[in-house]
């Protein structure tokens, strides 16, 4: 056989090693999707939503659109082997397809240079350049990765993860693959001159000591690293590679996160690349120094079945990482997933006290759900209530006397039977209320309902509905000159999108200023309830590099709107802490 | 009589020579806040499941600190885990997780 060679045994087997392994765990995974997911994906596989997948996984999977975006560094890290590697095998196959002429098998491609010793044509000494080009791409990528490893900053990351031994090994093998790349393809040109102006120039160098077994030995070297890095790859983190482009089709076609752990969170878990962008900015790591309790770090334990509730606790749920994934997995909810509490005893609850409470009739009327957290701020509560009695609106405060929780907080912590059943006694009331809008203070409340309930009426944040009476022109409103700061809560910001209508609110009434960290950005105030382990020490810890973060433009007044976030901050400056809704109603305009 | 929506406990005796405690131990390992409780009942007069029912998380920790451990797990099924109580302690109790710890140590030892 003219184009083979013992060498590329390793490589050949190691690929066929890794179709086989990587069709075989996404087809299990696929079947063991739940009834939901599997539907969504019967429903949508024949659909457009197909068009905007493939452009989001050509955005995604080659040019790393959100790893630029994050940072310039990091982006051209990543894309540089990943995307470089992938137009060295594309351009590589292109040659030997152009170049050679006949059938061939596919290794021809891979080994090109040690089975095509002449340049027949001009467009082969062009090939054979920008070959060299590309794998310079690689290698200078290879070079800054080495770099991150001692140095992260230079890719603007604070740390990296900690890697198991496992994925260290697959990494080195795949750093491994390029150099060898280049020694091989140099020492053959050293003999043959069949190299660009990379390999040429350094095979000249080799060339007074060329013997043909070194040249093999080479070759074989670079075909073995392949091959470990085929073979260890879908057991490590490099599955990402392959499992993004299934996650995009999947999450396109409306799968989502349930409550169990199924088929589609292995996808998720194995798309993760384990790059530690969810680290960096973490309350936990950046405040309380605690680590190995990150996102990326619990899905690697999930992943490997050594995931536990002790690793699931330690978090804010504050969605800082999930907002910086460059995946854009939902790291909330497979932490939840742990937290689940299974034995049936402390996973029931007995809310029957509550089953007496009597719906008020309210046609015509606005809904306003104060929360739980509101009543500890009576001050939101009082303005909303000055607000609705300002603009002539009728409301029913649902849970003025007597509150029932919304359901979030059990959800959060894993009880997820005992959320539903708060839920279903809540939505029963909305319902029969007769109301057609439900107006809530609290954001933990307004996620809850928008997410996690079915209601057939229209939901608002107390600041959306502020904004829209604004805007109608039923509230008028005084602008005094107080700067004002604007801090965004996890759950209402990242939680639910909401960042324009609290500031166009907090606009009419006062001067805007901005704070450090913004929007996706904010900080978490530390008294999220996503955690219920975090001592009160840790937490002021938290509050206190939010509210730093908040000082700085020297404003007068501390604005939020959630009455948790208002609670926290309270007691941390000495500035006056006010939620938007009071602000407002301070503001109130009345001839 | 007039009813004033609380009621009094009957008067009893614990013979603490008697009482297990390895249940608080284990609590105190896991929220090492729970011994500073001075009492106050601030918690119970802010809680919200208190405002429907019986519920009584005072009563709760003060028998669970007594060894007193009968019907706990079926008064804490009532807990919305909602955090008031939490927020409100002038102790810094962590008293959401230790409603979330005594259920799973009582769950864990009733098998």
């Amino acid at each position: 056989m003219k184009y083979f060679n013992p060498f590329v045994l390793p490589f050949v087997i190691g690929a066929f090693v890794l179709l086989g392994i990587c069709v075989f765990k996404y087809i299990r995974w696929y079947r063991s999707f739940d009834r939901v997911q599997r539907s969504k994906v019967k429903k949508n596989i024949l659909s457009l939503k197909f068009i905007p997948a493939i452009w989001e996984a050509v955005m995604e999977c080659l040019f790393h659109r959100k790893v630029f975006r994050r940072n310039l560094v990091l982006g051209y890290m990543h894309s540089s082997i990943a995307f470089g590697w992938f137009l060295l095998i594309l351009v590589g196959a292109i040659e030997a397809e152009l170049c050679v002429s006949g059938s061939k098998p596919f290794w021809v491609a891979i080994f090109y240079r040690f089975f095509v010793h002449e340049h027949t044509t001009e467009m082969s000494r062009i090939f054979a350049h920008i070959m060299d080009a590309l794998l310079l791409v690689v290698l200078s990528g290879v070079t800054l990765a080495v770099i991150k490893m001692v140095y992260s900053k230079i890719v603007g990351m604070r740390r990296v993860t900690k890697h198991v031994l496992f994925d260290r090994f697959a990494k080195f093998s795949l750093w491994f693959i390029f150099p060898l790349r280049l020694l091989a393809e140099s020492y053959t040109a050293a003999y043959y001159g069949n190299g660009g102006f990379m390999t040429q120039a350094l095979g000249n160098l080799f060339a007074p000591i060329y013997h043909e077994y070194v040249e093999i030995a080479l070759w074989t070297m670079y075909s073995i690293c392949l091959a470990v890095f085929f073979v260890s790859l879908p057991f490590s983190r490099y599955m990402h590679i392959f499992t993004e482009v299934f996650l995009i089709f999947f999450r396109r076609m409306g799968v989502t996160e349930g409550d169990e752990h199924t088929g589609f969170t292995k996808y998720e878990l194995s798309a993760c690349s384990r790059c530690g962008i969810c680290i960096d900015n973490c309350p936990m790591d950046k405040e309380l120094g605690v680590q190995g309790v990150q996102s990326v770090y619990l899905l690697r334990d999930i992943r490997y079945k050594r995931g536990t509730e002790e690793v699931a606790n330690q978090c804010l749920m504050c969605q800082r990482c999930s907002s910086d994934c460059p995946v854009g997995l939902d790291l909330m909810t497979i932490r939840r997933q742990v937290r689940t509490k299974e034995t049936s005893l402390d996973a029931s609850g007995n809310y029957s006290y509550a089953d007496n409470i009597q719906a008020f009739n309210s046609v015509g009327r606005v809904l306003y759900f104060g929360g739980c957290m509101s009543h500890l701020t009576p001050g939101i509560t009082e303005a909303m209530e000055k607000i609705f009695e300002a603009v002539d609106q009728k409301y029913w405060y649902m849970d003025k006397d007597r509150t029932i929780c919304c359901g979030r907080p059990l959800l959060q912590q894993g009880f997820l039977k005992q959320a539903k059943d708060l839920r279903l006694k809540n939505q029963s009331m909305i319902i029969k209320s007769k109301a057609k809008l439900l107006v809530t203070s609290c954001p933990i409340c307004y996620q809850s309902f928008t997410k996690e309930y079915n209601l057939p009426i229209k939901v608002m944040h107390h600041t959306e509905y502020i904004a829209e009476l604004i805007k109608s022109g039923r509230l008028k409103l005084r602008k005094d000159d107080l700067k004002v700061v604007y801090h965004d809560p996890c759950e209402l910001g990242r939680g639910c999108g909401i960042y324009n209508e609290p500031r166009e609110v907090l606009k009419s009434v006062s001067t805007l200023v901005k704070a450090k960290n913004e929007r996706e950005k904010s900080l978490c105030c530390g008294f999220n309830l996503g955690s219920t382990v975090l001592t009160m020490e840790q937490q002021t810890k938290v509050r206190d590099a939010a509210v730093e973060s908040l000082m700085d433009k020297n404003p007068d007044l501390i604005a939020t709107a959630c009455p948790m976030c208002k609670k926290a901050f309270n007691h941390a400056t000495t500035l006056q802490v006010k939620d938007v809704a009071e602000i407002v109603a301070e503001n109130i305009f009345d001839n | 009589m007039r009813k004033f929506g609380f009621s009094i406990s009957q008067t009893r005796s614990i013979d603490l020579d008697q009482v297990d405690f390895s249940h608080l131990d284990e609590l105190k390992e896991i929220v090492p806040s729970f011994m500073v409780c001075i009492n106050c009942g601030g918690c119970t007069a802010t809680c919200s499941a208190q405002q429907f029912s019986d519920f009584n998380i005072r009563k709760i920790k003060t028998q669970f600190m007594q060894g007193q451990y009968d019907g706990l797990a079926k008064q804490l099924e009532k807990c919305m885990l909602c955090g008031k109580c939490t927020l409100v302690c002038p102790r810094e109790v962590n008293l959401r997780n230790s409603v979330v710890a005594m259920r799973r140590i009582l769950t864990k030892n009733s098998k």
